[in-house]
């Protein structure tokens, strides 16, 4: 079975080419999806990458939730399909109700662009089983309304089921609850988290090539999945 | 056709830096006495008279506002 991730782009959307590369270098057959379209042409799973979706208005990720493809995107999810979002495909998945909280603007206003240490929480989710226990990792950082929300019961579920996939390391760069980057749906197939491991592909172009791993990790759960 | 206004406001326990940006711009604009600001959104809508006020509150909760961090508030300001 060749493996297709699907990457898609919503007007506004800037990290769709460089999310469609680090597929290809985890040796996966990358496919475009369009934001009109509500045919997912096959693909096993998906990312939502980084942008400003339909310019950011209402609010980061509001009007993305209900593009026909993200409709598409939401069936196929809660069948099992992995999805990862990045930056403004996290908060597209929490406007979407597929992970809980919310992303809201950065506790100092500042728009905070910057190479970060994670410590990567869960290592069993689709997306981070490449990854040693504990492990850290450099990605860049690049975002306005990056600092994650929820309530206190929420955070406490997910701390409690090992939800959290991803925590700032080294300084909170905004203000996020608990130091979270990242965070899993409770089966571990869906993940969002702010920071960009799609840059973070080769040492050539991006801090490091930690975030390889996640596409590495997806191909490996595609891989094992019954066809 | 009536006028409805939404008023959408982020929820008291969630960090408003926004607010605090403009609070803390006021002294030094020369305007003394205001304790705090919290700062949110402001929708007016015209909308046709089928449209009922569950319809408003769907358009409000399920759009217009996000639950997790905001607050609404629906108003019919004119018949």
């Amino acid at each position: 079975m060749t493996a297709k991730v699907g990457v898609i782009t919503f007007p506004g959307t800037l990290d769709d080419v460089d999310a469609a590369r680090a597929v290809r270098y985890a040796d996966v057959e990358a496919v475009s999806l369009w934001h009109g379209d509500h045919d997912l042409s096959g693909v096993d799973a998906v990312v939502v990458p980084g942008g400003f979706s339909y310019g950011d208005y209402l609010r980061a990720g509001a009007i993305a939730r209900f593009a026909p493809v993200m409709g598409s995107v939401i069936d196929a999810a809660r069948k099992g399909m992995p999805v990862l979002g990045i930056c403004n495909g996290f908060q597209v998945l929490c406007e979407a109700g597929l992970l809980p909280g919310a992303l809201v603007r950065n506790h100092k206003l500042h728009f905070v662009c910057r190479d970060q240490w994670l410590r990567v929480e869960n290592t069993q989710t689709a997306w981070t089983t490449r990854y040693e226990p504990g492990a850290e990792i450099l990605v860049p950082v690049k975002n306005g309304e990056g600092a994650y929300m929820a309530d206190e019961p929420t955070l406490d579920a997910l701390d409690g089921e090992g939800r959290v996939v991803f925590r700032y390391v080294g300084g909170n760069p905004n203000g996020s609850r608990r130091d979270i980057a990242g965070i899993s749906d409770p089966t571990g197939r869906i993940v969002g988290l702010m920071p960009h491991p799609e840059h973070a592909i080769d040492a050539l172009t991006g801090p490091s090539d930690d975030g390889l791993g996640m596409f590495l990790s997806a191909l490996d759960a595609l891989q094992g999945a019954p066809a | 056709m009536a006028k409805v206004v939404v008023d959408v406001m982020p929820k008291p326990e969630i960090l408003d830096p926004q607010g605090q940006a403009v609070a803390r711009a006021l002294p030094r604009l020369g305007f003394d006495g205001v304790a705090d600001v919290r700062q949110g959104k402001h929708f007016e809508l015209e909308v046709d008279d089928s449209v009922d006020d569950a319809t408003l509150a769907k358009i409000a909760e399920g759009f217009l506002s996000n639950p997790v961090i905001e607050d609404f508030v629906v108003r019919r300001v004119s018949e």
